[in-house]
């Protein structure tokens, strides 16, 4: 179940909030990239990566849902046609948040929110790196623990020296051993 | 209405200001154009964040 957003709404109200984002999310598609400030860019981007989801269904059902929130039918045409195509490959992720600085007037952290434009290129963690690591950790572990144990086996005598003279003989004991 | 009962002095007046501190901004080196820039930042000298230009640069 999706966890409400914390913090009180953009705006004042619900319907305030409402618009903004809406306001905010139709200027991004318009424009591909809008600055705003950090708030409002990161509230932004669950609904316009939700909406370009829809997009990319691009049926009349899901273009009427868009079209309840992005009021402006050129920008809802522009998103399906033109936007949506260019995400087909990308699972999610369709926009970015860079941080820019702050607003001069308010000291407002302000942030660039963007369409990503770059092809997509995946990423493929190979297994044999990974694989090859692994025993060069365990090398490099096995004289460390030695090393533990070496130095813990010498307090431990002599405090046994240190000791009552019941444990004496053990403690020789373990000398002859060592 | 609650109202102080003594003048404060000018001891505790400037032990309290003594606290008002301004902490240092930490800053790295942008690594496009090495002048020191706040990090996870856009450089605001040159305007790229991860060597991607973001905005205009102002200087």
């Amino acid at each position: 179940m999706p966890r409400p957003t914390k913090g009180a709404r953009l705006g004042g109200s619900p319907a305030h909030e409402k618009l903004i984002l809406a306001n905010l999310a139709t200027q991004l598609f318009q424009h591909g990239r809008i600055r705003t400030t950090e708030a409002k860019a990161k509230r932004l981007r669950p609904l316009a990566e939700k909406l370009i989801t829809k997009a990319k269904k691009g049926d009349m059902h899901n273009r009427r849902q868009v079209l309840t929130v992005v009021r402006d039918k050129g920008v809802v045409h522009h998103l399906f046609t033109e936007i949506a195509p260019t995400f087909a490959e990308r699972p999610g992720g369709y926009t970015r948040i860079t941080k820019v600085g702050l607003r001069k007037g308010d000291a407002a952290p302000m942030a660039v929110i963007e369409l990503v434009s770059e092809p997509l290129n995946t990423v493929r963690v190979a297994k044999a790196p990974a694989a090859a690591e692994a025993p060069a950790a365990e090398k490099a572990e096995a004289p460390a623990t030695q090393e533990a144990e070496e130095t813990a086996e010498a307090p431990a005598a002599e405090k046994n020296d240190e000791a009552t003279e019941a444990p004496a003989e053990e403690t020789e004991d373990k000398k002859d051993n060592a | 209405m609650a109202v102080p009962k003594r003048k404060m002095s000018r001891s505790n007046t400037r032990s309290r200001r003594s606290q008002w501190k301004a902490a240092a901004v930490s800053l790295v080196s942008c690594p496009q154009c090495r002048s020191p820039k706040r990090p996870h930042m856009a450089c605001p000298t040159c305007g790229t964040y991860n060597r991607r230009q973001v905005i205009e640069p102002s200087a």
